[in-house]
Parts: C-alpha cells; structure tokens; sequence
C-alpha cells in the first residue's frame, strides 16, 4: 500500500528535479515539514548531489551563526529553493500566513509570517505545500498578504513559486500570467472534484493526468534510507508513514 | 560574577520592559519566565528572536505581557499558541508582526551602533504595510527604481536566555546558537540562567571560546538546572514533546490554564525538576 505522504514526497521530488526549474544546489527546509523534508532526502538518496539544510535538525545542525544564517545565505543567492505553506494561498500564489480578517488575524490568527517576506522573494523558486486542500485554504484572495507571489517591476525578486503541491494535486504556477494551472490530480480525484475544492479559478487540461505512485525504487528508498534520516527530527511521522517500529521489532 | 537567585534575576527585569526571548530548541529560559510569572511580572513587551514559542504563550497566559514583537507564535508539533491567540483575539495584547530576518537586521543594527540596516524582500508584504517604523527608500548606490526596506535598531532592555554553562568571570556558554549571542549585543542587559558553572575561564578554551558570550554582555546569572524544559536543550536534553502537548490541552481555556499554573509554575516545582 503507498500512503499519500508518499506519493506527495514522489510529487514533490520530481518538482525539486525538474529540468526545465533553476538548479537546486542547495535546499532548506523549515520546522514542520516532514513530507518536503522526505521530498528532499529522497531526491538526495536517489544520487543527486543536494546540500540539504533542515532547520530543526537537532544533532549536526548545519548553521553555526544562530537563525540568522539561513536569511543571510538566501539573502545572498546561495540557497536555491524553499517551500512555504500558507493558511490562505490564492490564485496569484500569495501566502497568508497571519491569519483571516483584519489584519494581524482578528477572526483566527495562524502562527505568523515567519521568514515568508524575504525567503519568498529571495529564493530563486518556491514550492507551495499545503495538505488541506479546501475552499477555506485556496482562496480567490487572501485577507492578509504575509508574502506576495509576485512584485512590482523593479522589485527585486530572484523567483516566484514553481508549483502548489496538496493532499488533492499539483498545480503549476506561470508568474507571467499570475495564475496557476492543474497539472495532475492524485487517485481518487478528477477535474470536477478538484474545481469543487479550489476556492481560486486555474487553468486546466483538456485530460486531466493522475499523480504517478511513487516507483518501487524510490518506495523502497522512503522507507530505509530516508525514514533513518529522519527519524530523529519526525518521530511521529516516521512512526505513522513509514512504520518505525519495524526496523526495532526486526533487531529484537 | 557571583551567580544570583533565580528569584532576584527576575527581580531586576522591572514592569513594561522590553524582553528579548530566543525561541524553542534555541535555549530560551523557560525558568526565568515562570520566576516572572511568580513575581508578578506585568506590561512586559517581548521580543521573540525571531519567533516564539512556549514562554511566551505562558507569560502572557499569566497576565504579564503589554505586547509581543513576533515573526510567529507556535507550540510546534503542539499546534498554535493556545494563551497568545486568546489574548489576541479579546484585544488584551498588542501584536507587532515582523519576519524573522528583520527581526535579526534590526537587533544587527543594534549591535553595530548605527540607527539602522536595509534589507530585502518585503515589499508587497502586509508585514510591511502594518509597520510604520519601517521605511523604503531608493538604493542611493543604484542608478534609480531599486526600492529597499530600512529597519530601526533595536535595543531590548533585556535578554533573557538559558545556557549551558557558566564559568566565575560570568562568561557563557550557548554552543552554536548565536543568536542568543546577537541578542546579548543588542540588548542593554543580559540576564542568563545556566545549567552548571565551569570550573576554569571558557574564553581560555580555544574549543568552547567560539560558543561563549564575553560576560562583557551579561548582567547577571543564575543557576538554573533543567531550565529550558519543557524544551530541549542542545545535545544535553531533548524536548518533553508529551508535557507540551498536556499544556497545549490545559491552555485551551482560561479555567484549564490558571490550573496548569497553580501545579507548575511553584517553587516547589521548580525544586522538583533540579
């Protein structure tokens, strides 16, 4: 059985290598994303030559200057992608991680903005990542812009978000048209189920793909390699997706 | 430097002061926060460097905070903030948003002793329109149509943070979690709770000099052993993921949060956990 944290992985890993994206070289990826963070060690355990920086690791934590090491390294160009998720993500791909109504969220407030407004703009392509994929999530506009998708000419800005990545499917984003377009659904979905879910309007194919499974290599890949990677950051995670109990019940 | 009470360092911190908080897992004193809450603290205006987390939400739970200046609040895998969004929402606390890498420019500026820094990104972003203290001008070494973000220093009156180690000459040590060192520069005093002394001075340690804050920085120490827990403290100990999540349920409401108060943040306690 593939779980759907799984196939979001896959989905994720085969955004992160695209071709036709700029290069990632160098990845970060923040506190609670354990399916990006498995996104990434996959495509790392696959043979590719990712630096990966996971901001939460606690053991081998890569940054020695406290928090601010990552802003300056983005700030600098030297981290080539990140993922955002948002309370509310619109159609234009602003992130609202604030919180709904007045600003700062007077009818339910979110966490905050984080890092959004500069990672957003600095990085030189985004991934979107929210797994709740409602009407209340993807909004025509969010009440609140923590992070904008796209600027101004003559703001300086490395890049915008490549895709929006759901519990439902993948959407790609076209910064020059400012809008997003399905580009597959994952089982259990189509065309219809996915207009119903999506609070924003988007371009859509004429047949609609399904999100491949995950390859048996890359399955195999998720469950032993990248599960001990990480392990100690996403214990529940790992418990929950990939059976950490296994490995202690076979040594026993 | 003579190590203090708990008690008398959170004395020195008067009402209305401006207190700067590392976050989760970055050595926050979760000691010196709950001796606040037993002195009574109030109109407390902290800063979360860049965000915040669990003091936090028990500070202001307990009535002691005016106003919070935050890139987020988050009891991570616990969820959101149950103290903070109540607080928010009955109008009892005043939120100042930011984005973490303003947050570490401004107390930057700070340390370097000039009245501001540019950074960039942020324009576009509500953070931005909500701040009137931040400015966009013209990049005057560009040849025009380059707008750039400017952000005040700022100077906390207090850093509060909790690390491992302490020697006699008040030197301490926080390994590689500089920003509790970013955060010691920029403020006017720093107020450190540590988990041992060192016997010995760690800045004639070539190995533990580059994770030690000169006592240049710090005002005052106490010994405070377990005084990040329930969160982790480097390699020394990990977060009680399970304590957090009971205080998560508990804050839910007012009536369940002033029950978790009364059993935890006692003396008795506090004696408990060392």
């Amino acid at each position: 059985m593939i779980h759907p944290e799984e196939r979001l992985a896959a989905a994720l890993a085969r955004l992160i290598l695209d071709p036709a994206a700029p290069p990632a070289r160098h990845i970060a990826v923040g506190a609670a994303s354990p399916i990006p963070a498995a996104a990434c060690w996959l495509v790392r355990k696959s043979g590719h030559p990712v630096r990966l920086s996971l901001l939460h690791k606690r053991s081998g934590n890569p940054f020695t200057e406290g928090t601010r090491e990552l802003f300056d390294l983005t700030g600098q160009g030297r981290i080539d992608l990140f993922f955002l998720g948002g309370g509310q993500i619109d159609g234009q791909a602003n992130i609202n991680l604030v919180g709904t109504g007045e600003w700062p969220g007077t009818e339910a407030r979110f966490p905050g903005s984080f890092g959004s407004a500069f990672m957003y703009m600095m990085t030189p392509r985004t991934i979107l990542f929210r797994e709740e994929h409602s009407p209340r999530v993807l909004v025509p506009r969010v009440d609140n812009i923590s992070a904008p998708g796209l600027s101004a000419p003559g703001v300086f800005r490395r890049g915008t978000a490549q895709a929006l990545v759901t519990g439902r499917a993948v959407f790609r984003f076209d910064p020059a048209r400012g809008r997003f377009a399905l580009e597959s659904a994952h089982p259990g979905e189509d065309a219809a189920s996915i207009r119903a879910a999506t609070g924003f309007d988007y371009d859509e194919p004429a047949h609609l793909p399904a999100t491949p499974d995950p390859a048996p290599e890359q399955l195999a890949l998720l469950r032993g390699p990248v599960r001990d990677e990480m392990l100690e950051t996403y214990p529940e995670f790992c418990a929950r997706v990939f059976g950490a109990a296994e490995k202690k019940d076979a040594a026993a | 430097m003579t190590p203090e009470t708990l008690e008398a360092l959170a004395q020195r911190v008067p009402d209305g002061a401006m207190v700067a908080l590392p976050p989760d897992n970055s050595l926050p004193s979760v000691a010196l926060a709950k001796a606040l809450i037993r002195r009574r603290a109030r109109g407390l205006r902290l800063l979360g460097v860049p965000v915040s987390g669990f003091a936090t939400d028990m500070l202001i739970g307990a009535g002691c905070v005016a106003e919070v200046q935050t890139s987020a609040v988050s009891l991570g895998e616990a969820g959101f903030a149950p103290r903070f969004t109540a607080a928010l929402r009955e109008g009892r606390i005043t939120v100042r948003d930011a984005t973490c890498p303003a947050i570490h420019t401004m107390l930057q500026a700070a340390e370097k002793g000039v009245p501001f820094m540019p950074l960039r990104g942020l324009i576009g972003s509500d953070i931005l329109a909500n701040r009137p203290d931040w400015r966009v001008i013209d990049n005057p070494f560009a040849e025009g149509g380059d707008p750039i973000v400017l952000l005040p220093a700022l100077s906390p009156d207090f850093a509060l943070f909790h690390a491992v180690m302490a020697d006699r000459e008040g030197n301490v040590w926080v390994g590689r979690r500089r920003e509790c060192a970013t955060i010691a520069h920029a403020a006017r005093a720093a107020l450190v709770t540590v988990e041992r002394l060192h016997e010995g001075n760690l800045l004639e340690d070539e190995r533990l000099a580059p994770g030690t804050i000169s006592a240049t920085y710090v005002s005052g120490i106490a010994l405070a052993p377990r005084g990040a827990r329930p969160v982790a403290l480097l390699d020394e100990y990990g977060m009680d993921s399970a304590f957090i999540a009971g205080y998560a349920r508990a804050a839910r409401t007012e009536e369940g949060f002033q029950e978790w108060l009364a059993r935890h943040v006692t003396p008795q306690a506090e004696e408990a956990l060392a």
